[in-house]
């Protein structure tokens, strides 16, 4: 490194001085756009808790609510890549049908076997990816208008592939991946009043708060050791204890029920994935680059284009994931299948704190903003409302997502551009 | 009728970090045709943005008064109404729209609230004839070449019945031809009474036309000098535009200079919208270990152009020419080849091409060289952290913490993170395309002391930069490049600044 120490200078300029006392402040209070989705999400959990009776948070409830999400939420993983880099993608609805419909011909109509018709799916997802990547990247053509061609293309690929029909059944594997289960590998224990629970999950949820908690304080611990800011220790136990307290809720109720869904096991394991990939890895941060400014990263260095193709690509495979598990959850490949999934996940994505511009978002933020709408889907319909009032509802809770997003943006500008 | 249509008394204004304008002020006569000269960030454009309007009344100190009345304009419409009407040097038309519809947008002629096309026109035809411009109003403003898309807007000007107008750098875009008509013109608009304010970089054309021109430097008001006698010379202009105390600006420095680190031979460059015209023509020059070598020449002159190019084809197309790193010719075809042959850029527009202004400072000390600190593909977070924090310290980048967004910095401090982020890549040349533009002379000291410090670590530095002085008090060697060709090399003891503007504003002789 330099030795560059530049001497003989006092003048501090009052631009200087009001961001020293500005980030000052913010040091000691909440950052209100970081943990606003968080909270938000609480609140109408705590709401509907209310509504329904403690309805919502049932056994069975909390099973639904993560089965019925699955795929909208493997779809959001997909698309804030894509929304952090400053695209848009508009046809993973139609990616979800035509994987759902390509795996079905694979499974049913030529009986191959479950995990071979599976990769095949994927591969041919990731095709659709690269189709759609390059048009993007390298032909330079907007992703809204490259997705919308491809959201009609893959819907009539869609009606040709099934020729205009449902195909179904599922093998019972894929229905299980779907629909199904862990079994009780260790049979069940009891918890007292609230009567018998999977073991197993148990176990899982045990180890997963251990995780938790040791990566949590080894960071915290890491950080402290390079003389960074870490959130006093109060703050620090009750987030740890926050999270870990929602995990064991979720686990002891579905062990109550039906142990953990399959599907769960797998959204847990892509959000790890996918948040180590974009806090952490290389080719995360050149995502955050090119969406926060594209000429500043196409000058330092970073191939823009590769970044532009490959989160495409990782969107075609993850939306034929999300096709396979539909249809193996409906156990029928249908032609209309994923209609407006797409809007689902680019709503997620955005209620959980993406900008329009690009360059912020956060994996688990899309997770929970696919929550918070999957919870006032479940809980409206819990309580008999209409399907037109959940529709005003959701719409309004992505305008004051954005706009509370906007306007605390707007409070933070100092200096006009 | 007084004598004077205008006064600017005692205009300051201040951006977050800079003063702009102190103090200023301009006093125009009716009929006249006053000229602004100054270095660029004297702050010609800045005063000009002040009278029009673009920065209303109450964001700057100080009083206007227009033919007789106080002047408090809100917005451009509002100067506009009193008569006055600004051109930019960025032309503000729709290429798409016809002459008409240019010279008319936002001032429609109407009959009962729908366009009178055949008004419209036949308005447009007479106006094109008063600016001498031979086209049809029906053409398109993309079909027309940039000298007439200039009369385009002085046709529009007139259209508002314009009493002062006021034209930034207009012939920097034009030909000779295409500039001598637009003198001719101004000329003709005098004669029949517009008071015209010029800014330009070019003092042959201020002497021909001006009848007064003010000089501006470092936003104040130095002289108002009447060239109506024909006493005052180009040069007479350049002093006052320069003539400064160099003393304590700049920190000493001893070079200890090496052997040669780059070179750049016969170097041309195309411009990718018009891909006929070069922008750069032949141009070799070297730069030595531990030698700051300096880039001189004005707007236009393809300085930028010739350093993103040779960084890693980041401009233009149609490149030719041999790039020699220690001796040996090297390839940098895209931007990663060339950093990773040690050739690092910081760029004259930090915030459009230099900054993620939405992220912090760590991730933009880190963006150019992050594989340093990743391993298999994970960036180490801690070790980053504390890579951006030495150099926070290292360079004084006056922040709390590394964490902070670069948006909420100034300028002289956003331009430290882009120093530290090429620093970073470990770099043997440093091309530093105006590293002190918008940045308080506090911290421009700054700035020097980390060049200076990177020369004598043993970079190369090629320093571009429209400020003389600052060439002149920094560089060992000085080229000057003059619309696209390098026409001097001058030892920065030997080198003045009128030696440099000589050469800066060199004719070229026209390419076939």
């Amino acid at each position: 490194m330099s030795s560059i120490v530049p001497t003989g200078v006092d003048e501090v300029s009052t631009a200087d001085e009001e961001v020293e006392t500005s980030a000052g402040e913010r040091r000691f209070s909440f950052d209100v756009r970081e943990s606003g989705i968080y909270v938000a999400f609480l609140l109408i959990v705590a709401l509907f808790f209310v509504l329904t009776d403690g309805a919502l948070l049932e056994p069975q409830n909390i099973s639904n609510i993560v089965v019925q999400n699955s795929y909208i939420l493997i779809l959001a993983i997909g698309m804030i890549l894509i929304i952090i880099a400053g695209h848009i993608d508009l046809s993973a609805g139609s990616v979800v049908a035509v994987s759902g419909a390509i795996a079905a011909v694979l499974m049913v109509n030529h009986d191959m076997p479950w995990p071979l018709a599976l990769a095949v799916t994927m591969a041919c997802g990731a095709l659709i990816g690269a189709w759609q990547g390059y048009w993007v990247a390298y032909f330079g053509i907007p992703a809204f208008i490259v997705t919308l061609a491809g959201m009609l293309v893959f819907r009539a690929l869609t009606l040709v592939v099934l020729g205009n029909q449902g195909i179904g059944p599922f093998p019972d594997p894929v229905r299980t991946l779907a629909n199904g289960f862990t079994p009780g590998y260790l049979g069940n224990v009891g918890l007292g009043p609230l009567g018998g629970a999977d073991l197993f999950s148990l176990l899982v949820a045990a180890v997963a708060v251990t995780g938790i908690v040791v990566t949590q304080w080894r960071t915290r611990a890491a950080r402290i050791s390079y003389h960074q800011q870490v959130d006093a220790f109060p703050m620090f136990g009750a987030k740890v204890l926050g999270a870990s307290a929602v995990v064991v809720f979720v686990v002891i109720q579905l062990a109550r029920f039906k142990n953990l869904p399959w599907v769960l096991v797998l959204l847990a394991l892509l959000v790890l994935g996918y948040s180590m990939l974009t806090g952490r890895a290389v080719f995360g941060r050149h995502i955050y680059a090119v969406g926060g400014n594209r000429q500043a990263a196409q000058l330092s260095g970073v191939d823009v284009r590769r970044v532009n193709f490959w989160i495409f690509v990782n969107m075609g495979v993850l939306a034929s994931l999300a096709g396979v598990i539909f249809a193996g959850r409906l156990n029928q490949a249908g032609p209309t299948a994923g209609t407006n999934f797409e809007l689902d996940a680019i709503a997620a994505a955005f209620i959980g704190g993406a900008a329009v511009q690009g360059g912020v978002g956060k994996v688990v933020g899309a997770i929970v903003g696919g929550l918070i709408m999957g919870v006032i889907n479940n809980g409206m319909s819990l309580i008999g409302a209409p399907s037109e009032r959940v529709m005003l509802v959701k719409g309004a809770v992505l305008l004051a997502a954005v706009a509370f997003d906007v306007w605390t943006k707007r409070r933070g500008e100092s200096a006009p551009r | 009728m007084s004598k004077d249509i205008l006064h600017m008394r005692g205009i300051s204004k201040r951006f977050p970090g800079v003063m702009a304008l102190e103090d200023v002020n301009l006093t125009v006569r009716r009929g006249e045709i006053h000229a602004i000269c100054g270095e660029n960030g004297a702050g010609k454009s800045t005063l000009m943005k002040v009278l029009s309007g673009v920065y209303p009344h109450g964001s700057y100190e100080g009083k206007i008064e227009f033919d007789g009345r106080p002047c408090e304009f809100g917005t451009i419409r509002d100067s506009e109404q009193r008569g006055i009407v600004i051109i930019h040097q960025e032309l503000a038309l729709v290429p798409q729209l016809s002459i008409a519809e240019n010279i008319f947008l936002g001032n429609e002629r109407t009959d009962r609230r729908l366009i009178d096309w055949n008004k419209t026109n036949a308005l447009a035809a007479q106006l094109s004839a008063r600016v001498g411009l031979e086209e049809n109003p029906v053409t398109r403003i993309q079909d027309i070449g940039v000298g007439k898309q200039q009369l385009v807007e002085i046709a529009k000007a007139l259209s508002k019945e314009v009493e002062l107008l006021i034209l930034d750098e207009p012939t920097a875009a034009l030909n000779d031809d295409d500039s001598e008509h637009l003198l001719d013109l101004l000329r003709g608009l005098r004669a029949q009474g517009i008071t015209c304010l010029i800014i330009s970089h070019k003092l042959h054309e201020i002497e021909q036309i001006a009848d007064r021109v003010t000089v501006l430097r470092d936003g104040r008001t130095i002289e108002t000098l009447d060239l109506g006698a024909g006493e005052v010379s180009q040069e007479r202009i350049i002093r006052s535009m320069v003539g400064r105390d160099l003393d304590h600006r700049f920190p000493h420095r001893e070079p200890c200079i090496g052997e040669e680190v780059l070179r750049i031979e016969d170097w041309t460059v195309h411009s990718p919208t018009q891909r006929h015209r070069a922008v750069v023509r032949g141009a070799t020059l070297t730069v030595r270990r531990g030698e700051i070598v300096g880039l001189a020449g004005l707007m236009g002159a393809g300085r930028t152009e010739l350093a993103m190019s040779v960084f890693g084809r980041s401009w233009g197309t149609g490149i030719s020419g041999r790039l020699f790193k220690n001796g040996r010719e090297i390839q940098a075809r895209t931007v990663r080849e060339a950093i990773g042959h040690g050739i690092a850029y910081a760029t004259e527009d930090r915030k459009r091409y230099g900054l993620n202004l939405i992220e912090d400072i760590k991730r933009n000390v880190s963006s150019a060289a992050l594989s340093k600190l990743a391993r298999r593909g994970w960036v180490d977070d801690n070790r980053e952290y504390s890579v951006a924090t030495t150099f926070r310290s290292d360079l004084n980048i006056k922040a709390p913490s590394v964490l902070v967004g670069t948006g909420k910095l100034s300028g002289g401090n956003q331009q430290k993170v882009v120093l530290s982020k090429w620093i970073f890549t470990d770099p043997d040349v440093l091309i530093l395309d105006e590293p002190t533009r918008g940045i308080d002379v506090g911290a421009k000291f700054e700035i020097y002391t980390i060049i200076n410090r990177l020369a004598d670590d043993g970079k190369a530095v090629l320093l571009i930069s429209s400020d003389l002085p600052e060439l002149l008090g920094l560089c060992d060697r000085i080229y000057t490049l003059s619309a696209g060709r390098v026409t001097g090399e001058i030892r920065g003891d030997e080198a003045t600044q009128e030696r440099l503007m000589h050469y800066m504003t060199m004719e070229q002789e026209q390419p076939a």
